[in-house]
């Protein structure tokens, strides 16, 4: 395991080297994709560049997609700490994203920080208690996390859209039925001299508290020890129910605050726009950072540049969504599988990438 | 009621209806996840071999003109995905759940950008035999039109449940699953097995993605399938790696999904989200009902990344 | 780590960073492409996808009548979510391709998304596809919409003609205002033959679920219903299924005919290369945006399909009755005394709402006749 400084920078260093040459070898494949189907690969990297980090606003366009990926990634990659594989962050968002307007209407008439507070907060609790439920249930009665968690979103889902469309529509609404709006001075703003809302802020330092909290503190090992072997984090002596379910909450606040984000930094209502897959991507961004709350970050962001990118080559080369589609299939793909790569394995960070490593 | 509808009379014939019509590819998708999985490998990405299959089936069936012939480009189809997923997952310290939903990327987008041509053509689509040829109503007749896939997938289900408990090959795949060291003692050969289970399963899956695209619906568009491929992969689990379990929860999932509609028809409209979500509170409740924390592991197999 | 392992890392990264220098570079080649030729750059943003064979696909019909005319370049991106996603899209259109022009085709782009981005680009027109532009709007927001309630009317009076049992079905995705209006116009029109017609609606939930929207029309044509149409997103599934189990169709955003020979009655189509026409030509002659734009069948926004084989002579020359009536721009679909179906009443009697009265477009309600609840 690590011991010092210099481990930690040559640990850093696999992190840069290892995905750029993974870069390469989507670029080749995707290169041949793209010639396939007739275009020029030349072009269409530039492009892809040019349109994710080509230029200052590309650099916005990407970190604002990135902000709510980091927080959906987190809410894979916490409970995968504890050894859990939870899949409906999309559920928690669209509940964090409810009970945040629900909490901003309430506190109408309060200072713009205080409805932002509670928001906020609002969404993070609902996210909480509803992703928690999935940590309880497989703690307490043996439930598979897994089928829960999706079975809980899809539930989720369904229950934002009842709501807005029926006990909670402003009726002004209309044709996009909406809870009432929050108040356009309670909006999150955005970060000075960025167009990009106070949302990604919030993201990275989710990220960074969780990731010393994970990394640093008896917390983080006593999830891992969890995650690695029920039996022995017993006998040490934990209270295994609560961490698990402790950690499913705290991934839950995390999509919850998505939501949240969604609503007070966005839509300024919740609405059945905010279900937008972001919860899906969420698991992918998890997994391709191996579950390290640290890594969720650039991954988000490379993620969000992608889709960023996306556009611009729908746009320039006049190519339907598919083909981006297929591109970050490829990208995923490769990325996934350049786990191989790895000369080996520094640090056993999650007991899923261990079992599969174990396994393999 | 006027006319000849049936009115609350319809509300059972309708749920049974529905369950024969919309669990075969939950049905075939979750027997398929279940050899896969009972070789020690998850395949979350049959989502998108889903997709794939339903367009690869629904092209096919277009250019020959033989829906048949789709069905096995179907799962020919599948079983690539399937060899692809097993390859990559092969290689030493590749997550299986990651790359299948990398994979499911990469389905969906080959086949939402491969099926542009297939929204507007119609396809010739599979028949149906007509089981309710008995009944003067036309409503009974339409419900017993039943599609061989799915008298397939039950015939599979009770064909998988003998063979993995009495054959080789079944107990071969048990082994592989529960324990690799096992299986090497034994002399099996782990990755190969492994590799045709996830062929195997994405053979299933592309054939369920036909029985979309070229039955029931029986249409090939983008929005074709609204995860039904992700729904099936946790049925498995919901059916503890059981075929027959695998059946029961396909054709429940099936019929609570029409009830929504169903109800609807005779004007009960009020709360219709809630209503559609049926199938999920229901699984729910009787996963909650029926597991206790000291069974959780029953069936698993052992060398699965998911359950542990 | 080793020392030799660390600076192995470190020159495949100075590689790699050359490499990605090196794209930086062919950047500015495709940029040059786009900036072509100083033409009048608009951008199209899709909520689906382009080809779906129903709404979206009617947007890029009209793009594509754009695309023909000279000196106009269109950019297109479709998929794109109500989230940030419209917001920078659409910023990217102006930014990236130097877009003057943005077509915004989902409702939901509206609030907050298109109002936001006017607001910050005054000098870029929007113009957004069903949004109920108001005085407090940016000015430089056009919002067009077809008043395609006219044709439902009319395909209500042809499946009144074609049913026997009276009881008709509509499969639909939300009870938002605008899918209300087709429904209602549906019914009305076919009560206009037989006061005793029924409508009987299902919501599927969502715009695009071809097995739940297939489940439904089996529903209907189980509980007697033997004409049925729709509002979502692809009308094909629900075509075919009719057709299948022997019943009639009307269609919706597109000619759905060659899907059901036997059974497509007729259809309420889209014709948005109309108001894209008036209002690209207004932006490219520099005029101030019309902020409200809307238009029936009389202004060529809409339009029915073709007479199926099974439209009786009687049908066909009440509809057609009824169509020239909207032509001359006298004919009153929403007038009074009408109860909606909880025996409330919705229009009073002696009032008259025309089609460009804005009180339609905020409908929240079903007419008497029409069975569910919204």
């Amino acid at each position: 395991m690590r011991s010092s400084i210099s481990d930690y920078g040559a640990w850093l260093l696999q992190r840069i080297w290892l995905p750029l040459t993974v870069a390469l070898i989507i670029l080749i494949l995707f290169a041949a994709f793209v010639a396939l189907i007739g275009q020029s690969p030349a072009e269409v990297s530039g492009l892809l560049y040019q349109g994710g980090f080509g230029s200052a606003f590309a650099w916005q366009n990407t970190l604002l997609r990135a902000s709510p990926l980091i927080l959906t990634g987190l809410a894979v990659a916490i409970p995968a700490q504890a050894g859990m594989v939870m899949i409906g962050a999309e559920g928690a968002l669209a509940l964090g994203a409810l009970a945040g307007a629900v909490g901003g209407i309430a506190l109408q008439g309060a200072a713009p920080h205080v409805v932002q507070a509670g928001v906020l907060l609002a969404g993070m609790l609902c996210g909480a208690v509803w992703v928690g439920l999935s940590g309880w249930l497989r703690n307490y009665r043996g439930v598979n996390e897994t089928i829960s968690s999706l079975l809980f979103s899809y539930i989720g889902i369904a229950l934002l859209n009842y709501f807005v469309e029926g006990p909670l529509k402003d009726p002004d609404s209309l044709n996009k039925p909406s809870t009432r709006p929050i108040g356009d001075n309670n909006m999150i703003g955005n970060l000075p001299g960025m167009d990009v809302h106070y949302g990604l802020l919030i993201g990275v330092l989710f990220a960074l508290i969780s990731w010393i909290v994970l990394t640093f503190t008896t917390s983080g090992f006593s999830l891992r020890l969890i995650g690695g072997n029920v039996r022995a984090a017993q006998m040490a002596g934990l209270r295994v129910g609560l961490w698990v379910t402790g950690a499913a909450a705290m991934g839950g606040a995390a999509a919850g605050l998505a939501g949240a984000i969604e609503v007070a930094a966005v839509q300024g209502s919740a609405n059945a726009s905010v279900v937008s897959g972001y919860g899906y991507t969420g698991i992918l961004v998890a997994f391709m950072a191996r579950q390290n709350a640290l890594a969720v970050i650039p991954v988000a962001i490379l993620i969000g540049g992608l889709e960023a990118a996306g556009g611009m080559l729908q746009r320039r080369l006049d190519v339907p969504d598919a083909v981006v589609l297929v591109l970050q299939g490829i990208a995923f793909v490769v990325i996934i599988a350049s786990e191989t790569l790895r000369g080996r394995q520094l640090f056993r960070l999650t007991p899923v990438a261990a079992k599969a490593g174990g396994a393999a | 009621m006027t006319g000849s509808g049936l009115g609350l009379w319809g509300i059972p014939l309708e749920v049974l209806a529905g369950a024969i019509r919309v669990s075969t590819p939950y049905l075939l998708v979750s027997l398929g996840e279940c050899i896969t999985e009972k070789s020690g490998r998850i395949n979350l990405g049959l989502e998108g071999v889903l997709v794939m299959g339903a367009m690869a089936g629904y092209a096919t069936s277009l250019a020959s003109g033989s829906p048949w012939l789709g069905v096995l480009a179907a799962g020919l189809v599948g079983a690539l995905f399937g060899l692809l997923h097993g390859l990559l997952c092969s290689m030493p310290r590749v997550n299986d759940i990651a790359i299948g939903i990398s994979i499911m990327l990469l389905g969906i987008g080959l086949a939402f950008l491969l099926g542009k041509p297939l929204i507007q053509p119609q396809a010739p689509t599979l028949g149906a035999i007509p089981f309710g040829f008995w009944s003067d109503s036309p409503q009974i007749r339409s419900a017993l039109q039943i599609n061989p896939l799915f008298l397939l997938g039950v015939l599979l289900a009770f064909v998988l449940h003998y063979a993995f408990r009495y054959t080789r090959w079944g107990m071969r795949l048990r082994i592989v699953g529960d324990s690799e060291d096992a299986a090497r003692a034994l002399g099996y050969p782990v990755l190969p097995t492994r590799i045709s289970a996830t062929m195997l399963g994405g053979f299933l899956a592309g054939i369920g993605g036909a029985f979309l695209s070229l039955y029931y619906p029986g249409s090939w568009n983008e929005g074709l399938s609204s995860g039904q491929g992700i729904i099936a992969v946790a049925l498995v689990i919901f059916a503890r790696w059981e075929p027959l379990r695998c059946l029961w929860a396909s054709l429940l999932f099936g019929a609570a999904g029409a009830l929504g509609p169903a109800l609807q028809s005779i004007g009960i409209t009020s709360a219709y989200y809630l209503l559609n979500a049926a199938p999920y509170f229901l699984t729910l409740a009787i996963l909650i009902a029926t597991c206790a924390p000291n069974r959780t592991l029953q069936g698993a197999p052992g060398e699965l990344s998911l359950v542990r | 780590m080793s020392k030799a392992k660390f600076s192995a890392s470190r020159r495949r990264f100075m590689q790699t960073a050359g490499a990605a220098v090196a794209m930086t570079a062919l950047g500015p080649l495709s940029f040059k492409q786009a900036q072509a030729a100083g033409k009048y750059t608009i951008g199209v943003v899709y909520v689906g996808s382009r080809s779906d064979y129903g709404y979206n696909q009617s947007h890029a019909e009209a793009a594509a009548s754009l695309k023909k005319m000279p000196g106009l370049k269109v950019v297109e991106e479709e998929k794109v979510p109500e989230t940030v996603a419209v917001q920078k899209t659409m910023e990217a259109m102006i930014n990236e391709d130097g877009a003057k022009m943005v077509f915004a085709t989902s409702f939901g782009y509206f609030n907050p998304h298109v109002l936001k981005m006017a607001a910050k680009y005054p000098a870029v027109h929007f113009a957004h596809c069903g949004g109920l532009w108001t005085d407090k709007d940016p000015k430089n927001i056009s919002s067009f919409f077809g008043y395609i309630d006219e044709c439902e009317y009319l395909s209500g009076i042809v499946a009144a003609h074609a049913s026997k049992s009276k009881k008709l079905g509509f499969i639909a995705a939300k009870p938002i205002p605008q899918v209300l209006r087709n429904i209602n116009a549906f019914t009305l029109g076919a009560q206009s033959i037989d006061p005793s017609i029924t409508t009987h609606v299902i919501f599927t939930g969502d715009w695009s679920l071809p097995v739940k929207e297939a489940e439904a029309a089996n529903s209907l044509i189980d509980q007697g219903c033997d004409v049925l149409t729709c509002h979502v997103d692809g009308p094909k599934v629900i075509v075919e299924t009719a057709e299948k189990r022997g019943v009639y169709t009307c269609g919706y955003h597109a000619n759905q005919a060659s899907l059901a020979p036997k059974g497509y009655l007729t259809g309420a189509e889209w014709n948005w290369a109309t108001p894209y026409k008036i209002l690209t030509d207004a932006a490219v002659a520099g005029k101030a945006p019309v902020n409200f734009l809307r238009g029936g069948l009389k202004e060529g926004f809409v339009k029915m399909s073709p007479y199926g084989k099974a439209v009786s002579d009687k049908a066909k020359k009440m509809a057609d009755g009824a169509k020239a009536g909207m032509m001359k721009g006298d004919f009153v679909i929403f007038k009074g005394p009408l109860k909606d179906n909880a025996g409330k009443v919705a229009v009073a009697e002696g009032v008259k709402l025309g089609q460009q009265d804005p009180v339609l477009e905020q409908m929240n309600y079903l007419v008497a006749g029409v069975v569910g609840k919204i």
